[in-house]
């Protein structure tokens, strides 16, 4: 596949920038903005960009630093965002959970489920306008208990539109595991009942992601019609804020270990090395090139001047 | 000096008090048995009681409500928590259509008494849609009550009495209150709704404060103090109903109101009050009405965007100043930032 070397730099450039938050948010507290990680989760985002076209767009939630990224999101206007400088790519209005750039096809609000049916609108309107462009609403494995998401399904594929659901299970919904709050069949399966095709992947293993979003993907753009997708995927960090927590009780430390052993980027590198696509001094220089720019990006978005006091009444209508 | 509570502790007491005293009462919500326990105030709760009585539920605000609703009609006192006040707006058809006129459409032969719980959120860039106040909606429709409770004595009385009464309540608490410090009796109390507190008194300025604008209200009445304007500060505790006769009397004493609200000030809680002061008393008027609020702006998240997004008593200061015709004659401090968001989130 010749893919592979975009994957891993996509997961990279997600890494480095949060890996970058790690460093940053509580020792200098100028990310003034409630911040929900993505890292163990990178494969999930980078596979969908690298399947998807430009004039697709995304639709995603408060975890969004990785699908806006990903999509092509811009590290300049990320961390100027996080840092509410006027030149964050909202200029400092929308801050970390609603990571929002038309230009590059990637919408976020962090109220569960909210984005969802706006995915199936921005499909309806391909559809009307004989477009072959698709939507893809990202989304948790506690939103699909929302019932906008009932609603937005059904919508969907009753007229038939091009969407792509994909569900990032991570088994955790805050601290609230999976098996509290839905039965135990894979969430998949109950989608399935919708008429649709539904799928599940290891969520960690990109280039299975990448082949399932590509075959999906294909489906959604030739035979018009939704499609599913859950990623079985984890959360490595607190739910939101940049420390470790699993000495909290909800979960185990084995349990964070065992999926850290299942790293996307680890498992990807290995691949990369083993068929001799890439040497380790490759993929280190790759690395290095996206800390470097994280780096960059920080130190920039601090000397950006603030948002006048004055702008802040602009837009409203 | 006696036993002090936060308004966290507070409402965590009122909550156990209140499964003490009824066996019906329940609490349940997204989050609310695990070991943050929505800041603190629900896990006493569940320590005593267990998941039997406090126990977590699914990302479904909407059908929450209607399950509370069903429960409550059959004799359970259900406490419904949202750790945003924001996640609401997904139960507001529950909580409209069907909580707010089910006894009255039903002629009183079916009631529906719980609680809601939902949490104002401030500061930090929690943004557009983390640190909204609804309050105004819900005080729109008849059939709900509305309670802004801004001190630990008032929040803990509140919870008690919305596990007494007939209705659904409605009760909002200002995040940034939660670790404020108030008197806090250690056996079981009620507070009254629709009754209004006169939490401290003057002669030259009504202020007519909600939440924690009672909190602001009164850090600037001591500002103007040393300039001599009396302001007499009035917590409604409830929205609704409204004490609107102590409103009035204090207006009709004073001249001069001002409004301060946690939110929008179009058709809201602040509006309520200026009208109320009109319709009623217009005469006694010696200046125009004042009325503190959110700019007419979503709420943002930039720093620099937040300081002047959200009121706080310098704003209520220069109303003050406004509303007395009187030029500052005094500096107006920098006062410690109520803001228990010290982050990193
Ligand atoms: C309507 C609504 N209810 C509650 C919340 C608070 N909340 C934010 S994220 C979250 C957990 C969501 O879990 P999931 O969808 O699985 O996504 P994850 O955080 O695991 O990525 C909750 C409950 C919210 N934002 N919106
Ligand atoms: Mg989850």
């Amino acid at each position: 596949m010749d893919n592979q070397r975009d994957l891993l730099s996509l997961m990279l450039k997600i890494r480095k920038a949060e890996e970058k938050i790690v460093e940053v948010y509580a020792r200098d507290q100028k990310m003034r903005t409630p911040t929900h990680l993505s890292i163990g989760q990178e494969a999930v985002a980078a596979a969908l960009a690298v399947a998807l076209l430009p004039g697709d767009q995304v639709f995603t939630g408060h975890r969004c630093h990785a699908a806006y990224l990903a999509k092509n999101g811009d590290y300049e206007g990320f961390f100027a965002e996080l840092c509410g400088r006027a030149s964050g790519v909202s200029a400092g209005r929308a801050g970390s959970a609603h990571l929002t750039d038309p230009s590059v096809g990637i919408y976020s609000s962090p109220i569960l489920g909210a984005t969802i049916p706006v995915a199936v609108g921005a499909a309806l309107s391909f559809e009307m306008d004989q477009k072959k462009d698709i939507a893809v609403a990202v989304f948790g494995d506690a939103t699909v208990e929302e019932g906008v998401f009932a609603e937005s399904v059904n919508f969907a594929v009753t007229k038939k539109l091009p969407v792509l659901f994909v569900c990032e299970n991570n088994l955790y919904s805050t601290h609230s595991p999976l098996s509290v709050r839905q039965p135990p069949s894979p969430i998949f399966e109950r989608v399935r009942m919708n008429e649709f095709p539904t799928e599940q992947v290891d969520g960690n293993d990109v280039l299975k992601v990448y082949e399932a979003f590509r075959t999906a993907i294909k489906y959604i753009r030739y035979c018009r019609m939704p499609f599913f997708v859950e990623c079985l995927t984890y959360r490595v960090r607190e739910h939101v804020g940049p420390l470790h927590d699993y000495d909290r009780g909800y979960r185990t430390k084995e349990e964070v270990d065992q999926w850290l052993g299942k790293c996307p980027i680890a498992r990807l590198s290995k691949t990369l090395f083993d068929e001799k696509i890439m040497t380790h001094t490759e993929i280190d220089k790759e690395e290095e090139k996206w800390a470097q720019m994280a780096d960059d990006a920080y130190t920039k978005a601090l000397q950006s001047p603030w948002p006048d006091a004055l702008s802040m009444t602009e837009h409203v209508y | 000096m006696n036993r002090q509570l936060t308004y966290a502790q507070s409402i965590a007491e009122a909550l156990v008090q209140g499964m003490e005293q009824d066996p019906n009462v329940f609490v349940f919500g997204l989050g609310v048995d695990d070991y943050k326990g929505i800041f603190g105030t629900t896990r006493a709760a569940f320590e005593k009681f267990g998941k039997a009585r406090v126990f977590d539920a699914p990302a479904s605000e909407g059908a929450l409500t209607g399950v509370a609703i069903g429960a409550a009609l059959n004799g359970k006192r259900p406490v419904l928590v949202h750790a945003r006040n924001d996640f609401m707006f997904l139960a507001l058809d529950q909580l409209i259509n069907n909580a707010a006129k089910w006894k009255y459409t039903y002629n009183g032969k079916s009631t529906v008494p719980f609680v809601t719980r939902g949490i104002i959120g401030k500061g930090w860039g929690q943004g557009p849609t983390h640190s909204q106040s609804i309050q105004s909606i819900f005080a729109h429709f008849p059939g709900l009550v509305v309670a802004m409770p801004s001190n630990a004595y008032d929040i803990k009385g509140i919870i008690l009495q919305s596990l007494k009464v007939d209705c659904p309540v409605v009760i909002l608490e200002h995040r940034s209150l939660y670790d404020i410090k108030a008197e806090v009796p250690q056996n079981p109390y009620t507070v009254d709704f629709g009754k209004a507190n006169v939490v401290r008194e003057g002669s030259d300025v009504t202020i007519v404060a909600s939440s924690l604008m009672v909190f602001e209200s009164l850090k600037a009445a001591d500002v103007v103090a040393r300039d001599g304007i009396q302001v007499e500060v009035i917590d409604p505790v409830t929205i609704q109903p409204l004490d609107e006769k102590t409103i009035l009397r204090s207006v009709a004493k004073t001249g001069r109101l001002i409004c301060a609200d946690t939110s929008w000030l179009r058709c809201g809680f602040s509006a309520e009050v200026a009208a109320v002061v009109a319709e009623n008393i217009p005469q006694a008027l010696k200046a125009p009405v004042k009325r503190i609020g959110f700019p007419e702006c979503p709420s943002p998240v930039s720093k620099a965007l937040e300081d002047v997004f959200f009121p706080s008593y310098r704003d209520i200061v220069s109303a003050i100043y406004a509303v007395a015709g009187k030029e500052p004659g005094v500096d107006i401090p920098n006062l410690q930032v109520v803001d228990s968001f010290k982050g990193p989130y």
